[in-house]
């Protein structure tokens, strides 16, 4: 792999920001043997206001959690684009969701609007599996890590019942990013 | 999933650190940023047998924990800086009355309620001197969560043998981030039992007479022998005493089985060490900034290195004096406003070379903010 993955995912409170960012992280120690590091700065907000996590994956030892210049940037509000699209590490990966965010062409690095959202809604109908769409969206484009790492990693803080919605979400993610893979 | 991979909070690598050792009984009151091991070990315990009791407030769980470890119980209590503050009073009847017992203060910024979700190393000072009157303290802390796991060990280990309070200091910044712990199998690391008196039932046990190796056996509290605990100065039944000759001794029993086992109980780490010009002196998250910077400028070819203590008291003064003797200057890297580079100015030779790298707004340190003040130092400009 690449010897040091930097990402950043942000968004609103309650889009599963974080949820997502501890999900890849999980996947890369535990099904990859990798390292990994996951932290997220917050407030006193239950819902609402802007979520920001922070996501360092190696195969070397990881001391400064923070991420300054991530090499992939998710952006799923426009406030966070707005906030945080100036710190892509140049050439980096800005993922963003149509239906939240509007770009501009002011960055140095690869912009991909995906219609997760859309996707999620109009196939499945129940928005809760966004966030783990857009992780397919993210392990189709990228390949960082190994889709069944992820995927076993969903399974392991899913309940049972809604695994099947949320494996279907990743794969419809996946497809979606796929096509733009390079 | 492998058994003994996880991928926790700095939180969580002390609770399984906790459970490890023997913990058996808790008794706390939430806070930010220490909730995650009261929430955690209020599922885990009962299901091991264990009991978790959510307190009143702090000083009911400070309480709490002492009196169940008095019955032979291994205890610990979580909390950051409004909480640390309400538990002083306890933690020193705790000293007075030399009960094992470990307290984890996931510091956060203070003073008063401050920031409680963001980081802080604040409360240094405040382990050692929080409660009044002269005695000893033993506080670990950690930087990474391996490590949190392995002191939250040491810290049960040390409180059996030395009969002492043991304070946990770590910050939000580990408490909260996430990374990968491997718990250790049963048996790879040593675990402290209580030492418990071979007095038989009904024969006059003395609480606080000590075996001729100093230390004190202790006798579960309600089972077999009726024995006085207090906070006064007491004898060796536990009765209260001013007699000046008991209460000299006790004093400087008190201090010295802590003072006296610096060494025993001194916990460190070294990173590029060996040669280095500059050495940063760091411990818990802002050691990982110093490690960052330390080898990134390793790469360039700069001869820097990071003395990360674990053990912050009883300060290892030697360990600083000696590591940082041939240094050209020595900078402590830390989130307050300069409490442990009190202590390595009144260690090192030339106080003069100690420079102090912090930051108190809430963020972390980075390794920018230390570089910057490097250059400083090293006469490259700003």
């Amino acid at each position: 792999m690449n010897s040091r993955i930097r990402m950043v995912f942000s968004g609103s409170g309650g889009q599963g920001v974080i949820t997502a960012a501890i999900i890849i992280a999980e996947a890369a120690v535990i099904y990859e043997g990798l390292n990994a590091t996951q932290s997220q700065s917050y407030g006193a907000a239950a819902r609402g206001g802007a979520t920001r996590s922070d996501i360092i994956i190696s195969d070397k030892e990881i001391n400064f959690p923070e991420v300054t210049q991530p090499n992939i940037l998710v952006c799923l509000t426009q406030e966070a684009y707005n906030t945080y699209s100036s710190i892509i590490r140049p050439g980096g990966i800005l993922l963003t969701d149509k239906r939240y965010v509007q770009t501009t062409r002011k960055v140095d690095a690869k912009q991909i609007e995906l219609p997760m959202y859309e996707t999620v809604m109009e196939k499945i109908g129940k928005p809760v599996v966004f966030n783990i769409c857009v992780l397919g969206a993210l392990i189709g484009l990228t390949e960082i890590l190994q889709a069944q790492s992820v995927m076993t990693a969903v399974a392991d803080r899913v309940p049972k019942d809604f695994l099947t919605m949320n494996n279907r979400a990743f794969d419809l993610g996946l497809v979606l990013g796929a096509q733009f893979r390079r | 999933m492998p058994k003994n991979i996880r991928f926790v909070q700095g939180n969580e690598a002390c609770v399984e650190g906790a459970l490890y050792a023997g913990l058996d009984f808790y008794a706390g009151y939430p806070i930010t940023p220490s909730t995650e091991i009261a929430e955690q070990l209020s599922q885990r315990l009962p299901e091991i047998g264990g009991k978790f009791i959510q307190m009143e407030d702090e000083i009911a769980s400070m309480c709490a924990i002492i009196g169940a470890s008095l019955t032979g119980k291994k205890v610990m209590t979580a909390t950051s800086g409004p909480g640390f503050s309400l538990k002083q009073e306890a933690i020193g009847y705790a000293c007075m009355t030399e009960i094992p017992c470990v307290i984890a203060n996931v510091q956060r910024g203070g003073p008063s309620t401050g920031n409680p979700t963001h980081v802080s190393q604040g409360d240094i000072n405040q382990a050692r001197w929080g409660t009044h009157g002269d005695h000893a303290i033993i506080a670990l802390t950690a930087s990474n969560h391996q490590d949190v796991f392995k002191m939250t060990v040491d810290a049960f280990n040390m409180a059996e043998t030395y009969r002492t309070p043991v304070i946990l200091l770590f910050d939000e910044a580990v408490g909260h981030m996430r990374e990968k712990l491997i718990i250790p199998e049963k048996g790879e690391l040593e675990i402290v039992d209580r030492l418990r008196t071979a007095v038989a039932k009904d024969v006059d046990y003395h609480p606080y007479l000590p075996r001729e190796d100093g230390r004190l056996p202790m006798s579960d509290f309600g089972a077999e022998h009726r024995y006085n605990v207090t906070g006064l100065f007491h004898d060796m039944w536990g009765f209260p005493s001013n007699n000046p000759k008991i209460v000299n001794e006790l004093l400087r029993h008190l201090v010295d089985k802590i003072e006296n086992n610096v060494q025993a109980i001194t916990r460190y780490k070294e990173h590029c060490l060996e040669d280095a010009e500059y050495i940063l002196v760091s411990y818990g998250s802002s050691a990982r900034s110093a490690i960052h910077l330390a080898q990134n400028r390793r790469n360039k070819g700069e001869k820097i290195g990071v003395l990360e203590l674990q053990s912050l008291w009883p300060f290892p003064t030697e360990l600083v004096k000696e590591k940082c003797s041939d240094a050209k200057a020595v900078l402590v890297v830390e989130m307050n406003m300069g409490q442990v580079l009190t202590q390595v100015k009144a260690a090192v030779k030339s106080p003069d070379r100690v420079f102090l790298a912090n930051r108190i707004d809430g963020q972390l340190i980075t390794p920018s903010n230390i570089k910057q003040l490097l250059r400083v130092i090293q006469g490259r400009g700003v």
